[in-house]
């Protein structure tokens, strides 16, 4: 199935639009940036983590990226920054870090 | 043609059976006097196997609606029937199906609403319920009751309109009173409400769709209520275009706005629902007196036959427009703005006096409508109009 095109949307007009505000794609949420509503990121200390995977299975936006089955990295458009992966952590290998700010007393 | 009886039923026997001939796949309902012989006859008729429709007890008006919503974005040809707090409960649901283009069809048996508590008839339930997004279509009688049912559903889903419909008519004296009735036999009925072939439905696998969307600020939500006006407005044609085709099969014609001698009438009374017959009643008596009166009778509230009204109107000396529901503060009755309003634009100063009537089945009887009559007459007389809204029968 071809992408539902949205690129003009700025300029639909009524009758431009699906009715009754239907999404007719399944799939598409990967283009729905969330992650600019986080305040918090998920940093991981790789010497720290096991590989259990446990913040793979827990996260809900599916933001925890793998390779061969490893924890690489956090797909940072889409984490939100719930916490859950630190919290599930069973060697406190992930920290949440305050983002847009690195100033000492605010940490 | 179709073959059709004439019966003895009540107006929520005929809707039900109305119903029952549309072959919907879901009904998720809850009953509510007057309502409950609507429902409580179709759950008879898929006890019985004479509908394969699922038919969904729900434990509130509110999960009601919410089921019926669910039903029809999934792709179900979905109708239920309420009334009166069922309605009210029913209210932020009302406003969902619309802005989804669900096209459910719904039988409203008009009730007041609390408090004080009543069970009768009045308009306050769909009147509450006016801005909702609802194509609203009223009965007089069981047959219009039975006709609207029909009709209801090919105009929901008409692809140009996509909107639900509802059918009111008027608790206990509608509901509930046995009236000659026509009914077409169900092959005939299936030929004319025809096939639903959903748009968007969920459980098309092949095309999936995501329903209930967001679309906040800064998003398209303007557009999708303009999308919505554009659609009830299409909805005028293609109510008076399925309704000449029913008008063929049935000959029992559906105007949206139906008149009794207003060819020439210098006095007219509007009204929306059963009171109809009753000022038709007075209006010729009065004929045979001399006097000229007519009688416009309102059958769809949403979308507002504003041009119809104002041309029955044209050259009316003095017009009563009754409600049976309060707007209360407002210059009057929801009716009475409409008409008003209708009025505007025509060149004539046509004087039009707001007769709140029957609430809470206050009964309403002949000699009611005839003050009402008197009233005109005075006023084409040249006598002053009442100032402001006038509560008939009140003590």
């Amino acid at each position: 199935m071809s992408k539902w095109d949205i690129s003009g949307m700025d300029s639909w007009t009524s009758a431009d639009f699906p009715l009754g505000a239907v999404i007719p794609q399944a799939g598409n949420s990967c283009d729905y940036v969330t992650g600019g509503w986080r305040s918090n990121r998920p940093e991981r200390n790789d010497e720290k983590c096991t590989q259990c995977l446990m913040c793979w299975i827990m996260c809900p936006d599916s933001a925890v990226v793998t390779e061969d089955e490893k924890v690489v990295s956090f797909k940072l458009k889409h984490c939100k920054g719930c916490g859950i992966c630190a919290k599930v952590c069973p060697v406190d290998a992930i920290d949440m870090v305050p983002e847009g700010c690195d100033l000492p007393e605010v940490k | 043609m179709p073959t059709q009886k004439t019966i003895a039923a009540t107006g929520n026997a005929v809707v039900a059976e109305a119903l029952r001939q549309c072959s919907p796949d879901v009904m998720a309902a809850y009953p509510i006097t007057p309502q409950t012989t609507i429902v409580e006859e179709f759950a008879g008729f898929v006890a019985k196997g004479r509908v394969h429709t699922e038919y969904v007890t729900t434990e509130s008006e509110h999960s009601a609606m919410s089921a019926c919503i669910g039903a029809s974005a999934a792709g179900a040809r979905v109708v239920t029937a309420t009334s009166s707090q069922g309605l009210a409960l029913m209210w932020e649901e009302l406003h969902i199906a619309s802005g989804m283009r669900l096209p459910i069809v719904m039988a409203n048996a008009n009730r007041a609403l609390s408090a004080p508590i009543n069970i009768h008839c009045d308009h306050s339930d769909i009147m509450g319920a006016r801005d909702t997004g609802w194509i609203i279509l009223f009965a007089e009688t069981a047959q219009e009751a039975y006709d609207n049912t029909l009709m209801s559903m090919r105009i929901a889903e008409n692809p140009e309109v996509l909107l639900p419909v509802m059918t009111c008519l008027d608790g206990f004296i509608t509901t509930h009173s046995i009236d000659r009735v026509e009914i077409m036999d169900d092959e005939s009925v299936a030929d004319f409400v025809g096939e639903y072939t959903p748009v968007n439905a969920l459980l098309d696998l092949e095309n999936p769709v995501s329903h209930g969307n967001f679309a906040g600020l800064g998003g398209p939500f303007f557009e999708f209520k303009k999308a919505q006006r554009e659609a009830i407005e299409r909805s005028r044609k293609v109510i008076t275009d399925v309704a000449a085709e029913y008008s063929v099969l049935s000959g029992r014609p559906f105007g949206m706005v139906e008149t009794w001698g207003m060819e020439d009438a210098d006095v007219a009374v509007v009204v929306i629902g059963s009171t109809a017959g009753n000022a038709r009643h007075v209006a010729r008596q009065l004929r045979a007196d001399g006097v000229k009166a007519g009688v416009v009778k309102v059958r769809c509230f949403r979308p507002f036959p504003f041009a119809e009204i104002a041309e029955a109107l044209s050259g009316v000396k003095a017009v009563a427009v009754l409600d049976r529901a309060e707007s209360f503060g407002a210059e009057g009755g929801p009716l009475f703005l409409e008409v008003r309003s209708a009025l505007y634009d025509s060149s004539e100063r046509i004087p039009v006096v707001n007769y709140i009537y029957g609430l809470g089945g206050s009964d309403v009887r002949l000699e009611l409508i005839e003050t009402v009559f008197k009233d005109l007459s005075d006023i084409a007389a040249g006598e002053e109009a009442p100032a402001g809204l006038v509560y008939l029968g009140s003590r």
